[in-house]
């Protein structure tokens, strides 16, 4: 055998195991799911009904305004923190990154409870209404408590981007701006946001998925709220309603796949997450 | 150095944000030390509420790291080969090969898990045991240990070192164990780091997978939140912080750090 052939061969034969477990187990169960949406007294009509159906079309509204605000929140407060931190220096400011990516690691359950401690029955917040106002604000099992479960775990996600990027400006066209008589205001939005618009659009786009397809800190906080995950669970599980769960969740992963293809064909890399 | 007042704003948003994530830690690891949480620390610390979860759950946390440990070995056995095949084979194929690998990261892990439950589900003796959730972590974590590598190895030409032993008379394997797994360490590192505190923390699949028979950490984590008072919830979190911490100590020393460059 030709020496070519051969390694073609032996490429080949490396990636057959990988991709004998990827389609044993994900590729064929996931056709199956396709099918099993259409299996429903409505058909293949069962994909149409996420839009057709005011229970299910409401539940994706919800959950897109939501992971759509939350996207918007953590990109402004992502954008100013990780820039203040490329580009100050003081004491302690180490530590403060040290801080932001430990909470990176957590599964969605361990945000909800993070959320719990601090909007809960017994939380933080709580005990500070009371001593300023005499009255305990309690909002953790509410679409506000998702909405901070949310920014919890997308927070430092894209805070490490954002420095990342903000790492590579050219400093030089600041100065240039500012020799020029740009404000700081102008500096910002003219020079710096623009530079940073590759990284911006990417971690949104990921940090999006993430919170449309976050299960595990809805399941902790929000069991009667009818975001898009927690409305599947509970067709399958609660009601036993395997055709509908199936076809939700293949329009949930369609969802998802696209705003990560987003990420990716604008920075060549995205890393999902699971919270 | 006198500082302009947009320099305290923008810190007192920072060290706020800061807050936010670090203060619920903080009082997750009291309460799980306090004897009573509502009365605060002035009740007394102690280490009753963590061995109360030892006695309770100690099967869920035994159960975790060896999932993570088989889930690494999978992962090393599958994915090194396939990244190195990947890195060598460098076409349109390759990059169409990869996105497929890693799509199961890109849907939710809740699609993922009734998708096997709707087609494994029958197997009953495969349903009810641990296997049955490994499957479902390999599926999670082989794509970051496959990411990692290649993206060590794309950098490095392998080409190149693997001609250069081979003229030397070596043959493939002994330039695989020898020349390219060396070459690739740092990637194979950090992956399986990457690898096993993913699968520690897994819950997304997991809740699904699971049986009562067979339950993971975070699973346990989710239960106790339920049913258990504060104190235990927060003791069990306690153990899982004590368990990621070193992973992802060792997880920064090894992925490179974004402000490396501004301080050398």
């Amino acid at each position: 055998m030709q020496p070519a052939a051969r390694a073609a061969w032996r490429h080949t034969a490396l990636l057959t195991p990988a991709l004998a477990v990827f389609a044993a187990f994900w590729l064929l169960p996931m056709g199956r799911l396709f099918l099993v949406g259409a299996s429903g007294p409505q058909g293949y009509a069962a994909y149409a009904a996420i839009i057709t159906d005011s229970q299910y079309f409401r539940s994706l509204v919800s959950t897109v305004v939501l992971s759509a605000a939350v996207t918007l929140v953590t990109l402004l407060i992502s954008g100013v923190a990780g820039l203040f931190l490329t580009r100050n220096r003081f004491a302690g400011d180490r530590l403060l990154v040290a801080m932001l990516t430990f909470p990176l690691a957590f599964p969605g359950v361990v945000v909800g409870f993070m959320v719990i401690l601090l909007a809960g029955r017994q939380g933080l917040i709580g005990d500070f209404t009371q001593w300023v106002s005499g009255e305990r604000l309690v909002f953790a099992y509410s679409i506000a408590g998702l909405f901070l479960g949310y920014l919890y775990f997308s927070i430092p996600r894209v805070i490490l981007t954002v420095m990342a990027a903000a790492e590579k400006l050219d400093p030089a066209l600041e100065e240039a701006a500012r020799s020029l008589g740009a404000t700081p205001w102008m500096v910002t939005t003219q020079v710096i946001i623009p530079g940073l618009r590759p990284a911006l659009i990417s971690s949104g786009a990921i940090c999006f998925a993430t919170c449309m397809g976050a299960f595990g800190t809805a399941f902790t906080l929000a069991t009667r709220i009818n975001v898009l995950p927690i409305t599947i669970y509970s067709e399958f599980t609660n009601y036993a309603n395997f055709a509908t769960a199936a076809a939700l969740s293949i329009v949930l992963g369609l969802i998802t796949w696209a705003a990560l293809s987003l990420a990716r064909s604008v920075s060549g890399s995205s890393v999902a997450a699971a919270a | 150095m006198k500082r302009p007042l947009r320099f305290y704003l923008q810190l007192a948003l920072t060290l706020g944000v800061c807050a936010f994530l670090i203060v619920p830690v903080a009082m997750s690891v009291l309460a799980g030390l306090t004897a009573n949480f509502f009365l605060g620390v002035k009740s007394g610390l102690t280490l009753r509420w963590l061995i109360e979860v030892w006695s309770l759950y100690r099967d869920t946390i035994l159960a975790s790291i060896g999932i993570a440990l088989a889930c690494l070995v999978c992962d090393l056995l599958l994915g090194v080969p396939a990244a190195y095949a990947l890195a060598r084979i460098r076409s349109r194929s390759a990059r169409l090969l990869e996105e497929l690998l890693v799509l199961p990261i890109a849907v939710p892990g809740l699609a993922s898990a009734l998708a096997l439950i709707l087609y494994y589900g029958e197997l009953r003796g495969f349903r009810t045991s641990y296997s049955f959730i490994l499957v479902g972590h390999v599926l999670f974590t082989l794509p970051f240990m496959v990411r990692s590598v290649l993206a060590v190895m794309s950098s490095t030409d392998l080409r190149t070192l693997e001609e250069a032993a081979g003229s030397l008379g070596a043959g493939f394997w002994q330039r695989f164990f020898r020349v390219i797994i060396p070459n690739a360490r740092s990637g194979i590192l950090a992956g399986s780091l990457m690898a096993v505190t993913l699968s520690i923390g897994e819950f997304n699949l997991t809740w699904m997978l699971h049986t009562p028979l067979t339950k993971t950490l975070p699973v346990g984590l989710a239960d106790s939140y339920a049913s258990m008072r504060l104190e235990i919830g927060s003791a069990y979190t306690l153990i899982f912080f004590v368990m990621i911490m070193p992973l992802l100590i060792g997880l920064q020393w090894f992925s490179r750090d974004p402000r490396r460059g501004a301080h050398a």
